[in-house]
């Protein structure tokens, strides 16, 4: 049978009312779970894992699969509202959907985010159906060598976000290095920056560092200041997206797709990656790059679908060859195990019927979480109106609740308060955030891919231009850094002349 | 697979033989426990918690106990829970704590001033023999042609498995050991997990790979990846074993239960014995086929004398490996 034809069948058995069922439940829990900040998929479905004995497979996939695409839609509502990222791959929507949300247009954030959450999840899923091989055997040509590549030209896209001043942006960015050196190296074993302390053995979660700079540190920061503003947030125009929004949103939609699916595919490639590369696009493509920091639309269209988009992806490499490449997918993999599922390169033989019947649901959990949060936009919005000192009282609240959900360890507590005074300095003291959280995810894995290669080669630096992808990537790399400059001065001799 | 079977029932005709008088000699200890307080040192999701889970699933399959208290502290390899296990349980006889192999290496490794062997061994319940692959394209068809290329050029076969100084680190440094070959001199490639080593071998980025069997198994039966060696004694799913091919290596990535400290002789007996009621009950039995866990049962003094043995190997190891001091 065809692939359309399997996913048909998968159609008929995933339309059944009682996984119907599952699968809204799935969404619901799902987008819940991504407004907590704290809570992730991960850890929601190994919480769920027992459900396993009772539950048979097809409608336990169903429900996790809603639970994993509902998380990334839900993660970006708190990240817009109240600048407090729920996952890592939504810390770039908190910086441009957050400031949009202060100048009155949150729910046009919300609602670009949504539906470009939709566009990426359909598209993405649509590439599970139809380009799952060609994507996955491009992935595995990602060694060590190449995703250091990859690094490298991630790296340029810091400068998007360094603000005025590159040497202050720069030392954001080393802070955010130095966070990410900490706890135990994985090539040698040893603990790095860890002071005595266990709870640092397994270096700093991310999340902490980015609610402790834009949330807590923010709240210190309102809190100086000598007159608090007693006014709510004004909502400037229509709740949702005017006729410019949506034409200034579904190019960053389908770019983002574009970098997210299959990056999303690569087993060391993540979500966070293709949400740098999508803000640093959009900035550079924008007609107007000056609202980029300010609250640009086409930052939180373009990094939302490349989140969603890299969603999809993950599941490309789970499903073709039984590879959980992120945290969650290898949950969604011991789930199968505890089924005597072995999932591998025979799942889609051997379990055919149950991964049509899941590819089906994703289609159609995609199309419940555009109808659920639509609407949900109009009440989210709502929180904005709590007066200022209330709302960011909450935050406070808010996150301090989800650090301790993450690990339930009083470290972490302390860690946020700690770089949550620092955040409130950098404010204080003009310094941009971003970078540190830039620094934080690309540092460690930067430095980890380039000792893997250096291993492989035998400290032989060439291998990485001998390699045609990795060659390919860091002249792109290149082009990035000297075109504009290349392009300043061939332009100015025309004003001259004019 | 028939192997794998065969050897779980065999496994199994042990464990009986070994449990059958204890839980008739003390019955009045056992009864005890009425309540079971679980300890995971591991995040949810990852073997240790499959495993303390299953033993609360077995147990009230069985009815053997129906109250269960789980809870979770993940952390470096179980140190972070370890510590707070110690510390909450002191001398409680109803409380077990999940662990294993993994624990003995992160103790050592990260100098922790407080290892396995500051709670009380109870029972190691499984086992997971390592499997040395190379990517079915790989010049190596047998595991005599990759050692033939460690020996000649220590540097130029990489292998890639998980975080350094863990299982699959140690048996990679154990294999050039008995080769005659300095474990430092192999170019160990660590991976966060199972999947990116997996797709750098798919990938042909490395010359080897390591981990457990389970974790490769489905490519290997698809024919993606050749085993060329399994750390158990004997051959396992047809593959020979690293011993039966003149490498003196075994390795079990073992997993077991601990009892909290200072607690009393009677205690643990009881807990031995609740232990070992639960291998010989039709439901764990069904939990290690359709997990595929080899139930390398051992209890009581015998797992004591195990732990503090592999808690030494291990340290020699590391220091090989130039890991520990």
């Amino acid at each position: 049978m065809d692939t359309l034809g399997l996913l048909m069948q998968g159609f008929a058995n995933a339309l059944t009312p009682m996984n119907l069922l599952w699968a809204l439940a799935g969404v619901t829990v799902g987008t819940a779970i991504g407004v907590l900040p704290g809570l992730g998929p991960g850890l929601t479905i190994a919480l769920l894992l027992p459900i396993t004995y009772k539950v048979d497979p097809t409608s336990a996939f169903i429900l996790f699969a809603g639970i994993y695409y509902g998380a990334m839609y839900g993660g970006s509502t708190t990240s817009i509202l109240i600048n407090t990222p729920g996952e890592s791959a939504t810390i770039i929507t908190a910086m441009e959907g957050h400031k949009m949300a202060k100048k009155g247009r949150a729910g046009a954030a919300l609602a670009t985010a949504a539906v470009g959450s939709f566009v990426a999840g359909t598209f993405g899923t649509l590439g599970i159906t139809f380009l799952a091989q060609p994507v996955v055997e491009l992935a595995l040509k990602f060694g060590p060598a190449e995703y250091f590549s990859l690094m490298i030209l991630c790296f340029v896209t810091v400068s998007a976000v360094l603000g005025s001043s590159a040497l202050r942006g720069l030392t954001a960015l080393a802070i955010g290095l130095f966070f990410g050196m900490i706890g135990i190296d994985l090539q040698s074993g040893q603990p790095r920056f860890t002071f005595g302390i266990l709870e640092l053995l397994d270096g700093i979660n991310v999340l902490i560092v980015a609610v402790g700079l834009f949330a807590v540190g923010e709240t210190l920061h309102l809190a100086t200041q000598k007159k608090v503003d007693e006014e709510v947030i004004d909502i400037k125009g229509p709740v949702g997206m005017t006729k410019e929004d949506w034409k200034r949103s579904w190019k960053p939609w389908l770019r983002g797709t574009a970098f997210g699916f299959p990056i999303g595919a690569m087993p060391a490639g993540g979500a966070e990656i293709p949400t740098f590369l999508s803000y640093y696009t959009e900035k550079k493509l924008s007609k107007n790059p000056e609202e980029f920091g300010h609250g640009a639309i086409e930052g939180v269209a373009g990094p939302e679908a490349a989140n969603n988009a890299s969603a999809a992806g993950v599941l490309v490499p789970m499903l073709t060859l039984g590879l959980p490449t992120s945290a969650t997918a290898a949950i969604m993999l011991s789930a199968f195990q505890s089924y005597g599922i072995n999932p591998g390169p025979q799942l889609l033989a051997t379990q055919g019927q149950l991964v049509w019947t899941l590819i089906a649901s994703l289609f159609i959990g995609n199309v419940m979480l555009l109808v659920l949060n639509l609407p949900l936009v109009g009440l989210w919005v709502k929180i904005l109106k709590i007066p200022q000192p209330l709302l960011y009282g909450g935050i406070l609240v808010f996150a301090t609740i989800g650090t301790y959900g993450i690990s339930r360890s009083v470290v972490d507590l302390v860690l946020l308060y700690i770089v949550g005074f620092m955040g409130f300095m950098m404010r204080r003291f003009d310094f941009p955030t971003s970078p540190v959280i830039i620094g934080m995810i690309l540092g460690p894995m930067a430095e980890q891919e380039f000792r893997r290669a250096m291993t492989i080669s035998n400290g032989d630096l060439m291998i990485f231009v001998q390699k045609p992808l990795s060659l390919a990537l860091l002249i792109l790399a290149a082009v990035a850094v000297l075109a504009p400059l290349v392009w300043r001065v061939v332009k100015r001799p025309a004003p001259q002349a004019a | 697979m028939t192997t794998r079977r065969e050897l779980l029932k065999a496994g199994a005709a042990g464990a009986t033989l070994a449990g059958l008088g204890l839980p008739l000699a003390i019955p009045a200890q056992a009864q005890a426990i009425t309540s079971l307080d679980v300890f995971i040192p591991a995040a949810p999701g990852g073997g240790w918690d499959a495993t303390g889970r299953a033993i609360e699933a077995a147990m009230r399959a069985d009815g053997l106990l129906s109250e269960f208290k789980i809870e979770n502290v993940g952390g470096a390899g179980g140190m972070v829970g370890l510590p707070r296990f110690v510390g909450q349980k002191k001398g409680q006889g109803n409380a077990i704590m999940i662990g294993g192999m993994v624990m003995v290496g992160a103790g050592i490794a990260n100098k922790s001033p407080m290892t396995i062997l500051d709670v009380t061994p109870i029972a190691r319940l499984t086992g997971e023999a390592l499997v040395v692959v190379v990517p079915a394209a790989s010049p190596f068809k047998t595991m005599g042609d990759l050692v033939a290329q460690l020996k000649k050029e220590p540097k130029s076969v990489s292998w890639a498995g998980g975080s350094a100084g863990g299982a699959d680190h140690i048996l990679v440094g154990q294999i050039a050991k008995a080769n005659g070959v300095d474990p430092r001199q192999a170019s160990y490639v660590a991976f966060a997990g199972g999947g990116p080593a997996q797709a750098a071998l798919l990938g042909n980025q490395v010359s080897a790979g390591v981990s457990g069997y389970g974790e490769f198994e489905e490519q290997i039966k698809a024919g993606k990846l050749r085993a060329l060696a399994v750390s158990s004694e004997a051959k396992q799913n047809n593959v020979p074993s690293l011993k039966e091919q003149g490498i003196n290596v075994v390795l079990w990535n073992w997993r077991g239960v601990f009892g909290a400290p200072g607690i009393t002789t009677a205690q643990r007996d009881a807990l031995v014995a609740l232990m070992d009621k639960m291998v010989n009950g039709p439901a764990w039995k069904k939990t290690l086929e359709t997990r595929g866990w080899e139930g390398i049962y051992l209890s009581g003094d015998k797992f004591g004398e195990y732990v503090k043995k592999d808690v030494a190997d291990t340290t020699v190891i590391l220091k090989d490996l130039g890991l520990a001091s």
